[in-house]
Formats: C-alpha cells, sequence, structure tokens
C-alpha cells in the first residue's frame, strides 16, 4: 500500500477520506503500537485469571497449603490477581502515554487542520 | 491465637424474635441527611441542563478523577458490599473469588473498550455499534440489550433495597418492604429527572467516597483487633467458625462437578460482563476526551481494587468477631455480615452510618441504570428508529424524561414483585447477559473490520435470547430447593450461570452471521471509525457553559 500523507484531504474541503487516512504509514504504525500491546496483554492477564480460576475450583488441596501461619497458596494467588491488574494499569498508561498519545494527536491535529469544518458538528452535537 | 477482644458486648440481638440491631430511628435520620445533602447538590448541578449532552452525558465535562470516583460508585452496588462480604463470612475463600473477577474484568474495559469507545460514540452504547454498519436493525438490537441488561441490574438493586430495610429498619412485614421500595423508587426518579447524569454522576461520588472511607475506617479497625496480621484474622475466623476450610476455596462451589463447572460459568460472566455493561459505558461519555476516559478507568480500577481488598478483611472480620450462625439467623440473613459488624465495631452510629450509605448505594446505583435505559430509549428508539433522526434535541430529552418515569414506576412495581429474589442471581445474571449479548459486538465492531450487520445482529439477538432461555431452564427458576417457582421443574439446563454456552455461543453467531452475508458494509465507514476511534479525530467535545 502506498504511503500517503494526509495532506491529500485538504483541498477536498467537505469530507475527509478515512480510506486515505487508514493507509497512511502514521496511522498504521498507531493502530500496530495499540494492537501489539493491548492484544497480548488482554491475552495473557485472562490466561492467567483462568489458570487462577480452573486452580481455585479444582486444585483446592494445593490452594490450602500454608505459606505464612494461617495464609495459604489460595489467598496469595488471590492477592497476586490484584497486583498483577495494578500493574498492567500502570503499564498501559505509561505505554499510551509515552507511545499512543503522541502519535494520535499528531494524526488528529493534522486532520482537524486540513479540514476544520469537518469536524464541527452542524446539529450543535445532537441528531 | 489472640482472643476475640468485645465478644461478650453483643447487646441487642435477641434469639427470640427477629428484631433489628441498632436504633431504627438513628438509620432513617442519617440516610435522610444523605438524601437533603445530595438533593441540594442535584438542585444546584441541574442549572445547566440545557442540551441532550447535557443530560445525558453531563456536558462531557468531568474530569477523569472525578469520572472514575462515579464509576466506582456505579459499580460497587449493594450487592458488591453487602453482598461479598457476606459471602466471605459465611463461605470463605469463595466469597473472594467474586471480587477478584470483578475486579480483573476492568482490565478489557481499559485495554480494548474505554477510549476507543469514548472516540466513536455519543451518548449509547448503540451510538458505537451501529457507527459503521445498518443504522435500525443493530440500534434497535443495542436497545434492546441495554434495557435487558439494565432491567435485570435495576431488580437486583431494588430487591435488595427491600432485604436491607428488614435489617436495617425493623420491617419485616411485606407491605413495610413494599412502601421502602416506593419511597427509594420515588427519590430515584427525582433525582434523574431532575438533575440528569450531572446530578447522578455527583450522587455516585459522593457514595463512592462514603462506602471506600467508610469500608476503611471499618477494614483498620478490624485489622487492629487483630495486630494487622492477615494470618492472625485468618486464624480467628477459623477459630470462631471451627471450619480450617473458609481460607481456602470450594466451600460454596466445590460440592460436585456441576457446581464447578457452574463456578467457570460464572467467572467468565464476570470478567467479560464488566466491559460491556451499559450504565458503565455510558460513564466514558461524561469526560471530554479519550485520555480522561482512560483516566476514569485508572481511578475506578484503584478505588474499586482497593473497596474490594477491604471486603476481604471485612468478610474474614465478620466471619471471625461474629460467626457465621449469627449472620444467618439475622433478618437479612448473608446480607447482614457488613452491618452486623459495623453494630459489633462501633455501636448504633456506625451501623447507621454503614446502613445510610448502603441505601445511599442503591439509589445512586438505581439512578445510573435508569438514565441510561432512558437514554437508550430516548435516544436509540424514539429519537433514531421512530422518528428517524428527525427530532430536536428538547423533544428527544423530553422523551427521555418521560422513560425516566416509566422505567421509575415499572422498577418500583417489579422490585416489590421480586422481593425475596436471591440478589445475587440477578445481578450474575446481568453480566451474563451483558456478557452474552453486548460485549462480542462492541469487540467485533472495534477490531474485525469484515464485521456486518447480519453478523451483529445475530450475535447480540443469539447472545441475549441464549442467555435469558438457559436462565429460564436452569435450577434458579424451577426444580430447585430456593427457585423462583416452586412446584414445578423444568430445569434442562443444569447451571445456574449460563455464561460458558451463550457467551462462546454469541461470539460463534457474530462469526458465522458475518461470513454467510452477502452484503458488505461500506469500508469509508469502517475507515472513519478505525481512524476516529485511535486518534480521537471529530469525538464529540465538552460543552461550554
Amino acid at each position: 500500500m502506498g504511503s500517503h500523507p494526509v495532506e491529500p484531504v485538504a483541498g477536498s474541503g467537505a469530507a475527509v477520506d478515512f480510506t486515505e487516512v487508514q493507509q497512511t504509514e502514521q496511522f498504521k504504525e498507531l493502530r500496530k503500537r495499540h494492537r501489539s500491546f493491548v492484544f497480548p496483554m488482554a491475552v495473557f492477564f485472562l490466561l492467567w485469571y483462568f489458570a487462577y480460576v480452573l486452580l481455585a475450583d479444582y486444585a483446592h488441596d494445593f490452594m490450602a497449603t500454608p505459606v505464612i501461619g494461617n495464609v495459604n497458596i489460595g489467598i496469595i494467588l488471590g492477592l497476586l490477581q490484584f497486583v498483577s491488574t495494578f500493574a498492567i494499569t500502570m503499564w498501559y498508561v505509561s505505554y499510551a502515554n509515552r507511545r499512543l498519545d503522541p502519535i494520535a494527536a499528531n494524526i488528529r491535529h493534522e486532520l482537524e487542520e486540513a479540514a476544520p469544518e469537518a469536524f464541527i458538528d452542524p446539529a450543535g452535537g445532537n441528531k | 491465637m489472640t482472643s476475640i477482644t468485645s465478644a461478650a458486648v453483643h447487646v441487642p440481638l435477641q434469639t427470640t424474635e427477629v428484631t433489628t440491631v441498632g436504633s431504627p430511628l438513628l438509620n432513617i435520620a442519617i440516610f435522610g441527611l444523605f438524601v437533603a445533602i445530595t438533593l441540594v447538590i442535584v438542585l444546584r448541578a441541574s442549572r445547566n441542563n440545557k442540551t441532550a449532552a447535557d443530560y445525558y452525558a453531563a456536558g462531557r465535562s468531568f474530569t477523569g478523577g472525578q469520572n472514575g470516583t462515579a464509576i466506582a460508585g456505579d459499580y460497587l452496588s449493594a450487592a458488591s458490599f453487602l453482598g461479598i462480604v457476606g459471602a466471605i463470612a459465611i463461605n470463605g475463600y469463595d466469597g473472594f473469588l467474586y471480587s477478584i473477577g470483578f475486579l480483573v474484568a476492568w482490565l478489557v474495559a481499559l485495554l480494548l473498550v474505554a477510549e476507543l469507545l469514548r472516540n466513536t460514540g455519543k451518548f449509547t452504547m448503540a451510538d458505537v455499534l451501529s457507527f459503521r454498519l445498518k443504522q435500525r436493525p443493530v440500534r434497535i438490537a443495542a436497545a434492546i440489550t441495554t434495557l435487558a441488561v439494565c432491567f435485570f441490574y435495576l431488580l437486583a438493586q431494588m430487591a435488595g433495597a427491600g432485604g436491607l430495610v428488614s435489617l436495617l429498619l425493623g420491617i419485616n412485614d411485606r407491605l413495610g418492604q413494599s412502601v421502602v421500595i416506593t419511597v427509594v423508587g420515588v427519590l430515584m426518579i427525582m433525582y434523574v429527572l431532575i438533575g440528569g447524569m450531572k446530578g447522578t454522576t455527583w450522587v455516585q461520588i459522593i457514595k463512592a467516597c462514603l462506602l471506600i472511607a467508610g469500608a476503611f475506617i471499618m477494614t483498620v479497625w478490624v485489622l487492629a483487633l487483630h495486630g494487622f496480621n492477615l494470618s492472625t484474622l485468618l486464624g480467628a475466623a477459623i477459630e470462631t467458625s471451627g471450619n480450617e476450610a473458609i481460607t481456602s476455596p470450594g466451600l460454596q462451589y466445590g460440592l460436585s462437578a456441576i457446581t464447578r463447572l457452574d463456578f467457570l460459568s460464572l467467572a467468565l460472566a464476570l470478567v467479560l460482563g464488566t466491559a460491556a455493561l451499559p450504565h458503565v459505558l455510558m460513564r466514558f461519555y461524561t469526560v471530554p476526551t479519550a485520555k480522561e476516559a482512560r483516566r476514569s478507568v485508572v481511578w475506578a480500577i484503584w478505588l474499586i481494587g482497593a473497596f474490594y481488598l477491604f471486603t476481604l478483611v471485612l468478610g474474614y472480620g465478620a466471619s471471625a468477631l461474629i460467626g457465621s450462625e449469627r449472620i444467618l439467623a439475622a433478618p437479612g440473613g448473608v446480607n447482614s455480615a457488613a452491618p452486623l459488624l459495623a453494630f459489633e465495631l462501633g455501636g448504633s452510629i456506625l451501623l447507621g452510618l454503614i446502613s445510610a450509605v448502603a441505601f445511599a448505594t442503591i439509589l445512586a446505583v438505581v439512578a445510573g441504570l435508569t438514565i441510561t435505559a432512558a437514554a437508550s430509549f430516548a435516544h436509540d428508539i424514539y429519537a433514531s428508529v421512530i422518528r428517524k433522526g428527525k427530532v430536536n434535541p428538547d423533544g428527544e430529552v423530553k422523551v427521555a424524561r418521560r422513560t425516566v418515569v416509566v422505567i421509575g414506576l415499572l422498577s418500583i412495581l417489579g422490585g416489590i414483585g421480586a422481593q425475596g429474589q436471591n440478589v445475587a442471581f440477578l445481578v450474575a445474571l446481568a453480566f451474563a447477559v451483558a456478557a452474552s449479548a453486548n460485549l462480542p459486538t462492541i469487540l467485533y465492531s472495534l477490531f474485525w473490520r469484515k464485521f456486518n450487520t447480519q453478523g451483529a445482529v445475530w450475535s447480540m439477538y443469539g447472545g441475549l435470547g441464549s442467555a435469558i432461555l438457559l436462565i429460564a431452564l436452569s435450577p434458579v427458576v424451577s426444580g430447585g430447593e430456593k427457585s423462583m417457582i416452586q412446584g414445578a421443574d423444568f430445569s434442562v439446563f443444569p447451571l445456574s450461570n449460563p455464561g460458558i454456552v451463550s457467551i462462546p455461543l454469541a461470539f460463534f453467531l457474530g462469526w458465522l452471521g458475518t461470513t454467510l452475508s452477502r452484503t458488505k458494509e461500506d469500508p469509508m465507514k469502517q475507515a472513519e471509525m478505525e481512524v476516529r476511534s485511535l486518534t480521537g479525530v471529530g469525538a464529540e467535545k465538552a460543552t461550554d457553559h
């Protein structure tokens, strides 16, 4: 696919050709960065969640193994689900701030400058 | 093991007659104060409700932090608070499994749904789903699934309100409970009618702060009684219950192969349901940008995660300090664990505060559900389908307000009818229906280029229909000890949660419908949706006042 810059939109004025924007290298890069993070991460946390659920469901004795006093493996794995959820959240936010937001903002600004009238809602926010 | 400190001080818990604990008057007074304060705030917030964007989406003017707090307020329903604390107190570890599913589910919303949805929609879930597909059929299907999920969730909350009063206000007869349900319903109609999304959001923010603060204080208190040592607390819980098994999984769901499968089904519905709950999705439209939507989810995850950690301590605390026998003997049964623990710790005052928070919880969640259902009817069915978009915003909001009254009345009637029903079941059903009917279509339309109208319609109706049908044929409805319909048995489906069948089925139908369809969707629309969803270009902006 060709690497059209975002500019061709400018001449048309009335509407934006989103299929062309979709084909730009910049947009493809944004989509790649987004998907290459969120898809593997989603697969990972779902696998980890279901591994935990299956252990809790079918491996009661293993989960009941005491570790520290009355705290057993089950409690620790459960708390680790909280830890991993918080960690993934922070990881994603830092990734999005660094790798996604700048490029998304760039495309957005280029489009809005090229065709400002296309992005003002004539119905006043309701249709 | 440290001894349980104040075990001797349980005062008015007579076993002779089922009475209430604490002072009903004090409970009512504290709750009345909450209502008064929030009503003033709602009135102030409603001054700027001019346009549809104001009424449905609070002018998109909330910050991520405010919205995240409101999401926590919306999400932590009475079922989470009373239900999970009670479940941990009685069933130990198996109650904890609920909280984990409810929390991990937020990662689906954070990674896959929230920002993309904020960028492509306006007011409702149907805005996103019908963006690049045929408006009419997809909008109608999405509105129907939205209304169905809201309805089940509403019933659960209203039924919960009835159960709560029997414990907190000492009203045990059916008539008295019906009166309370009516009062809750009328208050909720007022909030939503006057305040719109802005008022609703503020009620949820206030409630979230009160709920989390209350749970925090009780958690620190319980931990202090056990030397801030989790192991000591667990030991005390084992000692009171006389059952080692409460600290490991299996008490509730480990009974047979069927209950294990049932738990798996529930876990699937919980983790996939959250990101498809219409009232949660609608909250993302109240912030100005996708970045704020992301921030909202992050706030929500921290608040909700912290809260569920508190419930772990509170549940085992109730188990240790009160014991499952006294909890089950109290008038509200399992749901009374948290209020009883509050009374044990801080007497009538703390009980009054916690009860007021629990009421406020129901009120706030019901308000959020009502505005979502009303927006879906007015915006998707009335404005877009019946009037084909030829309606001015004022007319649409007028219809939305009338819908609020109708839904309010319906939920009062439903709540009165659903008294005594299993509240947790209704909530889990709402999650299962949301995960089956909405999630496949949301994900497909955001990420699958070839997805088309037929796929969406098949997936939504197939998911909704199969989830409801399987519930109707499950032991929850007939053939079991606690079934809704006694004396009949048509329970062909052995599981009480349909998720494990209906969710994969809905994903499959979405794929099948798409592949079998001959009509191709507009590639321009697909490109526009993809570009918009990732960049936020042309997304709805905040309204200025």
